[in-house]
């Protein structure tokens, strides 16, 4: 406490954090990002082991001997699905009937906002079918759930044809102690969204669904197949969900633990993992590979099927089976006894995965940093705007000590009430604006303009964002007076620490976003002043504002696929990225649209109030 | 100044009338920040319930409020949101009379030790002047009704309003000099959540300077006028219990309001101290450890009232803050009932030190309290330590800002009698030290 009471120390401190402080802010930056850069240097990582005692060292034997079955299934279901020309509810019904399972269905419709282009929907009618294999050693209060999607066309046939064909296989079994649901959803996370919402009981978005005839007990783990070929090479498992949440680490190191003892090569965000790691192309493979994975996470959409699961506190992730040219193959048999090993070991679990980490991020499959090792990259950035707070906070604490009469005192903090006021609201209703408008006016753009419903959403946001730009002139027009010196770094003082809180909270629930905007926004917030030219800061601005950071961040995620886009199907991508995002919102809840929206953007046109300060 | 004040209070008035019905009423009013399990009104609603089915409101552990308040609820619960709305005004304007009323009564005081010359010259930037005087009550009435915490708390319709309601009415009362209504509100306060009791104190050093009577404990007229009080206050809540018992019956309530405040049976957690500890606690240490953290709230009275036995009503602001950090179930509303005295210490703010640092704190613990509630019992990622390593430091910056006010006030206290620019013996500037 001797900081907090000794005048003198405190002295020195302040003085020398005010003298040093754009110093300081440079290193801290610096430090940050390298600190960021650093954690996928193995030698800075944990290697990944398994925490749940019950998953560890308890041995079980994979049998799944029906691959060959599972792919005639897969045929007739392919056969089936064509004949339709939709999901084959009626033939999947008899077929799980036929396997033992108590057997149900869920009808469910959803009217998007507006279409979605990308899987070309607007109305959206479907039915769940699931199977629940009743656990015959327990008293059926928990549950595991497999599901895999029935796709368009003739995609992840074999994941459908495997999971029936273990469901065949672990209805006679009779170890089980959690009940299996079986689930084939269609429409992907939209069907997902239906079944978990009747599942649970909630409903969150609005969407129309029939209630569910049966169920089995609370859901412990889940897995969402998907497979597309009759053999593959490996195995990729994809983690990230909605918001950004991450299912708890011992479900990868389960998955991990399996391909290591059935010989499958496995693989995250596609990559396989090096044994190169001092070597600069070892190097920056797993900071690609780690890359890849804080913006998946940052986009804060589900990466799968999974990714709806996580919301109700079960732990979820995605299996996709990846078929290339390599030259070594492996069989549906053996995917089956993989999913088998997995399904045996989470049936063995007395609690939910809770033992290891829930806040992670892997550059490599083998290799994790947890929430310790990251935090401080983002604490630097967040610290530059604590420092440059306080460094204003000074300056606007100094003067009244100096001046004689109180009343010159009180003349110079009134007008500091009402800049910072005004601002601030005529930014947030802007916000809400941008937040608003897409959706709510889309006919009305539609009407006016030639475009697509999609592309008016898209647009429509674009213009309320640009818009925004010509703010702080009408604002400079609604307050009378003329900003004073003393205004605008009240205005600071209050966007700084209203940016430090936002991003403070953003980075606890999705570091990958919180740090992202950081990295673009802390410069902007930390050293923009009324006197810098003017034309040359406002670009620096718009470059490093909210929307050109999605914009760069479509181009480096492009990069890092090793599919570089060029210019022009780079904004299309960017706006089909953007029309996502929303859908996002309205369809799961994804809360990004919102954030960047009502709080990041206002924040950001703060700042630009600032830099054209009259 | 009426017409300020007029607008202020159409101003809050709206913004709560529109927040009930919006949606985020029914979220708020889930918030553990908020509703404590004694303020709660899904628990009224429960105890209401249970009267009208002719049972006693306390059977099943739910509701926790006193008789009076269901009897209150009995008759107004249809009009319970006007209730609550009018709870907060009554608190701010009631604030705003007991300011301006003390507010005056300083400037007169200062301006008999002026005349008398009684302040070191080189203090005249301390003399407090009437023109910044002018909108400190307006500006207390402001901090309370415009207060998001004040907001949401009467969004939630958590008791707490009325409790403050009550607490502003004893200060009106008692720095109106009114000893009777005084012990009568105060009463009143103790019966709804017993921690006012500390504010006795206060209460009698307040009234004893109003009537020119020495805190000496020699003096008859001194041990007259406690017992005088004590007699009242005494005698008003006998005639509470008494009430409630005839209105519910039995003494259920007795053990059920007030051994849930003191034994803490319920480990919800909230923005106090108590429920990660005993939650953690074994449970042969916890009658131990309950008698410790009880006493602690009513301990700093004594050194408190000591200390500032000159200076009641910032005795009395330094007690409400105490009572809301420690109290076993505190809400954001018992912390607005304190915040709003901060304008009247404005004169103050070139002596604090950490109220840059205190600030954002405060400030930064307000925006995570909701972000790890979410990250806890929603996402599951996170547990119980990361929400109550919040509550911690919340309270710290709490105890920081009540404590730099107290330094502040006592060091212009100081600077008033010795002089504002102080010399060492040998002539170098000298700094004051807390240590």
């Amino acid at each position: 406490m001797g900081l907090l009471s000794d005048p003198n120390r405190r002295r020195a401190l302040i003085s020398m954090l005010t003298r040093l402080n754009a110093p300081i802010c440079m290193l801290c930056y610096c430090a940050g990002v390298c600190w960021f850069m650093g954690l996928a240097f193995e030698p800075f990582t944990l290697r990944t082991y398994m925490s749940e005692n019950a998953m560890g060292s308890t041995m079980v034997e994979e049998r799944f001997p029906a691959g060959e079955r599972a792919l005639a299934t897969a045929r007739e279901f392919a056969a089936h699905k064509k004949k339709v020309g939709g999901m084959p509810v009626d033939w999947l019904v008899k077929t799980m009937q036929a396997r033992g399972l108590e057997v149900f269905t869920q009808s469910f419709s959803r009217v998007l906002p507006f279409p979605d282009e990308n899987k070309e929907r607007y109305i959206v009618k479907g039915t769940n079918v699931y199977g629940i294999l009743r656990a015959p050693r327990a008293p059926r209060t928990e549950a595991l759930v497999l599901s895999a999607p029935c796709s368009p066309g003739d995609n992840n046939n074999q994941a459908v044809g495997l999971l029936l064909g273990l469901a065949h296989y672990f209805r006679n079994q009779i170890y089980w102690a959690k009940d299996i649901i079986f689930l084939v959803n269609e429409h992907d996370l939209i069907g997902m969204q239906a079944w978990l919402e009747g599942y649970h009981h909630t409903n969150t978005t609005g969407m129309k669904w029939t209630p569910l005839q049966g169920r089995g007990g609370s859901i412990q783990a889940a897995l969402s197949l998907e497979l597309s070929s009759d053999v593959i090479t490996s195995l990729d498992i994809v983690l990230e969900g909605l918001n950004g949440q991450l299912p708890n680490l011992d479900l990868a190191n389960l998955f991990y633990a399996f391909c290591q003892k059935i010989g499958v090569l496995c693989t995250i965000q596609g990559r396989l993992q090096r044994n190169d790691w001092d070597s600069v192309s070892g190097y920056s493979h797993a900071v690609q590979t780690m890359m890849l994975m804080v913006m998946k996470q940052a986009s804060g959409r589900p990466w799968g099927d999974h990714g709806l699961f996580l919301r109700y506190h079960i732990e979820a992730a995605t299996i996709s089976g990846i078929n290339s040219f390599r030259q070594y193959k492996t069989d549906l048999t053996t995917t089956g006894r993989l999913v088998e090993g997995m399904y045996r070991k989470l049936n063995n679990l007395l609690e939910r995965l809770h033992q290891s980490y829930f806040f992670y991020l892997m550059p490599s499959l083998t290799h994790f940093v947890s929430i310790g090792y990251y935090m401080p990259a983002f604490g630097l950035l967040a610290v530059i705007l604590l420092l440059r707070a306080l460094d204003l906070w000074v300056q606007l604490v100094a003067p009244p000590a100096r001046t004689e009469d109180g009343i010159a005192e009180i003349e110079q903090s009134s007008p500091g009430v009402r800049s910072v006021l005004t601002p601030l609201i005529i930014s947030h209703l802007t916000g809400a604006a941008l937040y608003l408008m897409p959706v709510h006016f889309q006919e009305m753009a539609v009407e006016h303009f030639p475009v697509s419903e999609t592309e008016a959403v898209v647009l429509t946001a674009i213009a309320v964002y640009t818009a925004g730009l010509a703010l702080p002139h009408n604002t400079h027009r609604l307050v009378s007076g003329e900003g004073t010196e003393q205004g605008w770094r009240v205005l600071k003082l209050v966007a700084v620490l209203y940016l430090a809180v936002l991003l403070g909270c953003t980075a606890l629930i999705n570091f990958s976003l919180g740090f992202i905007l950081a990295l673009t926004m802390v410069p902007v917030a930390a050293f923009v002043t009324p006197d810098v030219p003017k034309v040359l800061s406002a670009i620096v601005f718009v470059i490093l504002s909210p929307a050109c950071t999605l914009l760069f961040s479509v181009f480096l995620f492009q990069e890092l696929q090793d599919m570089p886009v060029s210019l022009q199907d780079g904004w299309m991508l960017y706006i089909s990225v953007i029309s996502q995002g929303i859908l996002d919102h309205y369809l799961f809840g994804s809360l990004v649209y919102p954030l960047i929206a009502l709080m990041v953007y206002p924040c950001w046109l703060l700042f630009w109030n600032i830099l054209f300060w009259k | 100044m009426a017409a300020p004040l007029t607008l202020l209070l159409i101003v809050a008035v709206t913004i709560r009338a529109v927040l009930y019905r919006s949606s985020l009423a029914e979220l708020i009013a889930e918030r553990v920040e908020v509703v404590s399990p004694i303020t709660a009104w899904k628990r009224v609603i429960e105890g209401l319930a249970l009267l009208d089915l002719g049972v006693s409101p306390y059977s099943g552990d739910v509701f926790h409020e006193t008789p009076l308040i269901i009897y209150l609820f009995h008759f107004l619960v249809d009009y319970a949101e006007i209730t609550f709305m009018l709870a907060d005004v009554i608190t701010a304007v009631a604030l705003y009379f007991a300011v301006r009323d003390y507010n005056k009564k300083v400037f007169r005081k200062q301006k008999f030790a002026l005349e008398a010359d009684r302040y070191p010259h080189d203090c005249l930037e301390l003399i407090r002047r009437p023109k910044e005087m002018f909108y400190i009550p307006l500006k207390v009435a402001m901090f309370y009704l415009l207060n998001p915490f004040t907001i949401l708390s009467c969004v939630a319709k958590s008791t707490c309003g009325l409790n403050n309601a009550v607490i502003s009415l004893f200060i009106l009362t008692t720095i109106k000099g009114n000893v009777l209504l005084s012990a009568v509100f105060l009463c009143l306060a103790t019966y709804q959540s017993i921690y006012p009791l500390t504010l006795c104190a206060p209460a009698m050093l307040y009234l004893m300077q109003h009537q020119f009577i020495p805190v000496n404990f020699r003096r008859v007229s001194f041990w007259w006028f406690v017992t005088q009080y004590l007699f009242m206050f005494l005698g008003s809540l006998l005639v509470l219990t008494c009430l409630s018992f005839f209105l519910l019956g039995s003494w259920d309530y007795m053990s059920s309001v007030y051994g849930f405040i003191l034994s803490v049976p319920d480990l919800t957690p909230n923005i106090g101290l108590f429920w990660y500890f005993f939650a953690e606690m074994f449970e042969h240490f916890r009658l131990f450890f309950l008698c410790v953290f009880q006493i602690n709230v009513f301990f700093y009275t004594i050194p408190l009232s000591i200390k500032l036995k000159e200076h009641p009503v910032f005795l009395m602001f330094m007690q409400l803050a105490v009572i809301s950090i420690f109290k076993s179930y505190p809400t954001v509303g018992d912390t607005a009932l304190y915040l709003a005295f901060l304008p009247v210490w404005g004169h103050l703010h070139r002596f604090l030190r950490n109220i840059f640092l205190v600030s954002c704190v405060l400030l930064a613990c307000s925006a995570l309290f909701p972000v790890l509630w979410h990250l806890w019992i929603y996402a599951g990622s996170a547990n119980s330590n990361f929400y109550y390593a919040i509550t911690l430091l919340f309270n710290v910056a709490q105890i920081l800002l009540v404590s730099d006010y107290f330094y502040a006030f006592l060091r212009r206290e100081h600077h008033l009698t010795s002089g504002l620019y102080l010399k060492k013996k040998d002539g170098s500037e000298a700094t004051l030290v807390l240590k």
